[in-house]
């Protein structure tokens, strides 16, 4: 008898360790049914359940008490039960609520895609995409921040931040000293730094691969270039600080190291966070130990430069049920 | 007359200090607790007199102190939440004014019920004067024997502390309560773990509304049976309600639960009916967040039956024709009142007091008031009440803590009650934007005065 919890989810069961949460479940069985997150981050302690992104239903709570849950439950932060059914986007709620979650994330997040630094590695634009509607019921004037410059290699634009925290729980967590937080509440919360202090430290650039959106970028690299006229390749370097092992991404553009960032998996999450000097400070190729390029994922707009093909939209599943439901995504997809 | 468990000595003179309130039997359920009764008898007591909690969920008292992990070796707390801060209710802060030593006799008897040795009561840090009334009544406790070592020879421990709050309403939220406690940003916390397993520091903690912990001093006196007596249903017990808005005597009362509502409405004991003879037009029972409802389903339930005020009764119909008792903050609105105006006004306030953690709270909200905010003045569409409904029902039930649906309710609510007076305002935007007033001359008629319901 293994002691191992049965989760099914969109019809598909895996077998998990007890305590494993149905976001990380999902991701187990990879694939379509693994719900989006914009501010669970695996390597961080305590995030998510915050941006309400991955809400599921649970169509059944266990073995042992099969009701359902009567609300859509945060699956980054609900842990599996055994036997628990679990449904993402075969849940026409699921889909109805996660598009108002978009509706809601993008009234203070400007569609400006086109001139932002983070296009193209966005979560937000993914997700919206994937998501959203095809316009917004929003008509109001969107909040709007002057950008700061935390230290001489990091740029706040709180426009494009969607409270996600996970910059927070990074400064917390990896750096020795936190001077950055949020202030407020509600939709006037802001990032801010200690009085306007520089985030100095030496894993503070970080914040910049955890930010799902625009609002936190590298100095060294904004408006150098378009992600996806850049060529990314894996590296490592032999790093002497104690707490980097200097594996990362180099984005090239020609013979030109443009950027250095950690690398991210399928997810979108960094694998290892690595130190301001590697990030900041090695930009020559002789400074590297080079691995190959990078794979880049079919739906990354990054790979519109590289591949080919163009698989359709995930979300819409040939599943009736789905269909009726989302009946306006369904025509986009066919447009499309 | 209504019995009174609570305010029966309110009007003694010096009632607020240690001498006067221990003559009148004070701390009389601290000596059978802690001499007579082991914790769990206590807790059983709680459970038997049906208490629910006073804070607005209505979940048993006795449950909740059930629930209370017990590891060994690991401290637990109980914590007062004298937040206090819904639109509507200030029936806390009255009690803690005039008869402060209710709620520290309160405090020590369910302490040694959970086996809490350190005890906090986190109370509204705009409440200065609320907090230096309990900081005195504490010290004088504690001058009698009452608390610190050795609580009257029996052995037991406890110190008690008052604890500004962060002057935020979702403080009041218990585990945000618990985060500010701890010194932190007052941001709820992801449930679970409940706090009955791992609340303030961690450890296991029970918190309760300032009325629940008071409630436990006549239950350990009279006995759970004798208060179990009082009350209907599932609603034991009396209960606090703050009456405001256009009543001739709003005011702070004590009621049996099961009262009728009309009784309380239109009796001289309490509400004593529409200030300046006016006719009701809507009540809102339980403190802001709670559906709104039209006088005439407020004054009956879904079948017909006299509306009553208990936990059951104000629920029945669901939110179709029906609402909740919330933490008794009861308002009352005249023909005068415009429902567009108190719409805006109320989800100005949860957009203000949003937290901002979860995406569709922190931008619903700031939505929502927007869009009321052009209804009220003028520049209102008619198709602005159903994008209304559907961003209140994408913030509703998606959130982290329930302020979210705080929010979402008085709109979803007035919107179903009163969508004429919602088109009224685009179709009359400039009568709606020159003139403040509650269109009852465009209303159905409203019932009359001597008619009290239609
Ligand atoms: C946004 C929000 C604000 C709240 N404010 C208060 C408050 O000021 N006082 C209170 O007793 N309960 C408040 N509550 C309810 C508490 O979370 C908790 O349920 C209550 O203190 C439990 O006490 P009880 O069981 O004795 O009712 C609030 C809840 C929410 C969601
Ligand atoms: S700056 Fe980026 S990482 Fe930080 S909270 Fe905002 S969106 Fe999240
Ligand atoms: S529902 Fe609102 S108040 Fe509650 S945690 Fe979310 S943002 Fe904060
Ligand atoms: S990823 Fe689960 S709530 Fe944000």
């Amino acid at each position: 008898m293994s002691d191992k919890h049965k989760v099914t989810i969109d019809g598909i069961a895996i077998e998990v360790e007890p305590g494993t949460s149905i976001l990380n479940a999902a991701r187990l069985i990879g694939g379509d049914i693994v719900p989006p997150a914009m501010c669970y981050y695996s390597k961080l302690e305590g995030s998510g359940g915050k941006c309400r992104t991955c809400l599921v239903q649970v169509s059944k709570g266990s073995e042992k008490d099969p009701r359902p849950m009567p609300k859509l439950v945060a699956s980054c932060r609900t842990t599996v039960m055994d036997g628990m059914e679990v449904k993402n986007i075969t849940s026409p709620e699921v889909i109805e609520a996660r598009k108002g979650v978009v509706e809601m994330l993008l009234i203070n997040h400007p569609l400006d895609c086109p001139i932002c630094d983070q296009a193209g590695e966005c979560d937000l634009q993914n997700l919206g995409y994937e998501h959203g509607a095809a316009k917004t019921r929003y008509e109001f004037d969107r909040r709007t921040f002057e950008k700061i410059d935390i230290g001489d290699k990091i740029q706040l634009h709180m426009t494009r931040c969607i409270l996600c925290y996970r910059c927070v729980f990074t400064a917390d967590q990896i750096t020795n000293t936190r001077l950055h937080g949020i202030l407020n509440r509600g939709d006037h919360s802001e990032i801010s730094t200690y009085i306007s202090k520089a985030v100095d430290n030496d894993f503070s650039g970080n914040v910049i691969d955890v930010c799902p959106v625009g609002a936190l970028t590298d100095r060294t690299f904004r408006f150098k270039n378009r992600v996806w006229f850049t060529k990314p390749v894996e590296a490592h370097r032999d790093c002497d600080h104690e707490k980097c092992n200097g594996k990362v991404t180099l984005w090239y553009k020609g013979e030109e190291v443009l950027r250095v960032t950690a690398r991210k998996d399928e997810y979108g999450e960094v694998e290892e966070f690595i130190c301001n000097t590697c990030r900041f400070d090695k930009k020559k190729t002789s400074d590297w130990v080079i691995e190959g390029p990078r794979k880049v994922s079919h739906k990354s707009v990054i790979s519109a430069n590289h591949y080919d093909t163009l698989k359709p939209l995930p979300v819409v599943k040939t599943n009736p049920l789905l269909q009726g439901a989302n009946k306006e995504q369904f025509e986009r997809d066919t447009r499309l | 007359m209504g019995r009174k468990l609570l305010l029966e000595h309110i009007n003694v003179p010096g009632i607020n200090t240690f001498d006067v309130y221990r003559q009148k039997g004070g701390y009389r359920s601290v000596e059978k607790a802690l001499k007579t009764l082991t914790p769990e008898e206590v807790v059983e007591e709680v459970k038997k007199s049906g208490l629910r909690g006073r804070g607005g969920a209505g979940f048993p008292t006795g449950m909740k102190w059930g629930f209370l992990a017990k590891p060994e070796g690991v401290p637990r707390y109980l914590v007062c939440n004298a937040d206090e801060s819904e639109p509507g209710t200030f029936k806390d802060r009255y009690l803690m004014t005039y008869i402060p030593h209710l709620l520290i006799e309160g405090m020590i008897v369910g302490s040694f019920a959970l086996g809490a040795k350190t005890s906090y009561i986190y109370v509204r840090g705009e409440m200065m004067p609320q907090i230096r009334i309990l900081e005195k009544a504490i010290a004088e406790a504690k001058a009698a024997g009452f608390l610190g070592k050795n609580i009257l020879g029996t052995g037991y421990d406890l110190e008690l502390y008052v604890q500004p709050g962060g002057g935020a309403y979702i403080c009041g939220e218990e585990t945000a309560l618990l985060e500010s406690l701890e010194g932190k940003r007052g941001n709820p916390r992801i449930k679970p773990p409940f706090p009955a397993i791992a609340g303030l520091y961690g450890c296991p903690t029970v918190v309760n509304n300032v009325e629940s912990i008071a409630a436990v001093v006549p239950i350990i006196n009279d006995g759970a049976e004798e208060y179990a007596k009082i009350g209907i249903g599932r609603s034991t017990g009396t209960k606090l309600i703050s009456a405001g808005g256009n009543v001739r005597k709003p005011g702070v009362y004590e009621i049996d639960l099961g009262l009728p509502v009309e009784e309380f409405l239109y009796s001289d004991e309490y509400c004593g009916g529409i200030a300046n003879g006016k006719r009701l037009k809507a009540v809102v029972a339980g403190g802001s967040s709670v559906p709104i409802l039209p006088a005439n389903l407020f004054m009956k339930t879904a079948n017909g039956e006299a509306r009553l005020m208990s936990y059951e009764s104000l629920a029945d119909g669901g939110f179709v024709s029906g609402t909740m008792m919330g933490s008794g903050g009861f308002i009352a609105y005249d023909e005068d009142q415009c429902i567009v105006r108190n719409t805006w006004n109320f989800t100005r306030f949860y957009h203000h007091e949003s937290c901002g953690q979860c995406s569709p709270c922190r931008e619903g909200t700031g939505w929502m008031e927007k869009v009321l905010h052009r209804l009220e003045y003028g520049h209102g569409k008619m198709s602005d009440m159903d994008l209304l409904v559907d961003v209140s029902k994408k913030i509703e039930g998606n959130t982290i803590c329930p302020l979210g649906d705080a929010a979402a309710w008085p709109v979803a609510s007035a919107i179903r009650h009163f969508r004429d007076e919602f088109e009224w305002h685009v179709s009359h935007a400039h009568e709606a934007t020159t003139h403040n007033f509650g269109l009852a001359h465009y209303a159905d008629p409203l019932p009359k005065p001597e008619e009290k319901v239609a």
